[in-house]
């Protein structure tokens, strides 16, 4: 079982802040591959990659990561911070 | 080193003069203070979302990397979340060093790590609705001069 949270507008285009899944993904890309294939709204929040970013665990990585061991993964857009 | 990540909002002037106050062996304090704009009046607010956890941990790291960096004798970070008018304090940090260059240089460095770093959204609420503040190429170049 893994949690995934959503934040800013892939929240929105969603419709909910975090799930708990059971996955085989091996990496984020599978994983982005499983969450498309589900509904509408995920295939609309996972479109376009280049406007997402991904952190494990709170440590922001990259989409072809492992996911092994991992408890938490959430997708957000570009931070806007400062 | 103090981080503080808070919806309720904060007294700049109270905060330079009680991290000033606090420091030892510095010669400079420098602060930074990011306010919400009003976009020539269009604008109402801003809310600004975050990861709570994340936050906190991303907002470390950026500060304990220019602790490693400078020559630095303390770092304040306060960056606030939620629903903010405009003319309100978003954010701000304080960078106190025995001398004024790494004062600068490691506020500017936690701002533009900071922008694009730490894991907050903001959007911009306005009278024609509401809209996600973009992120800006610009944001991601000023990376690379560090």
């Amino acid at each position: 079982m893994i949690d995934v949270l959503y934040f800013a507008w892939v929240r929105e285009r969603i419709g909910l802040p975090r799930e708990r899944l059971e996955t085989s993904a091996a990496t984020v890309a599978d994983l982005i591959a499983e969450l498309r294939a589900r509904e509408a709204r995920y295939a609309a929040a996972f479109a376009d990659l280049s406007s997402l970013r991904v952190a494990l665990d709170q440590e922001l990585a990259s989409f072809d990561a492992p996911l092994a061991g991992v408890r938490e993964v959430a997708f957000f857009p570009p931070m806007t911070g400062g | 080193m103090r981080v503080a990540v808070q919806s309720l909002p904060f007294d700049v002037g109270a905060e330079v003069s009680a991290f000033t106050a606090a420091v030892r062996g510095a010669g400079a304090v420098v602060s930074f203070t990011g306010l919400v704009r009003d976009e020539g009046g269009t604008l109402s607010g801003m809310e600004i979302e975050h990861y709570p956890g994340m936050t906190e941990k991303a907002i470390r790291g950026i500060a304990e990397a220019a602790v490693s960096r400078w020559s630095l004798v303390d770092v304040l970070v306060i960056h606030r979340h939620g629903k903010l008018a405009p003319g309100e304090a978003i954010m701000m940090v304080a960078t106190a060093a025995p001398h004024r260059a790494d004062a600068f240089a490691a506020a500017e460095f936690l701002m533009d790590y900071l922008k694009s770093r730490a894991p907050f959204w903001k959007k911009a609420l306005g009278a024609g609705g509401e809209a996600w503040v973009a992120a800006k190429d610009a944001d991601e170049d000023a990376l690379k001069r560090w």
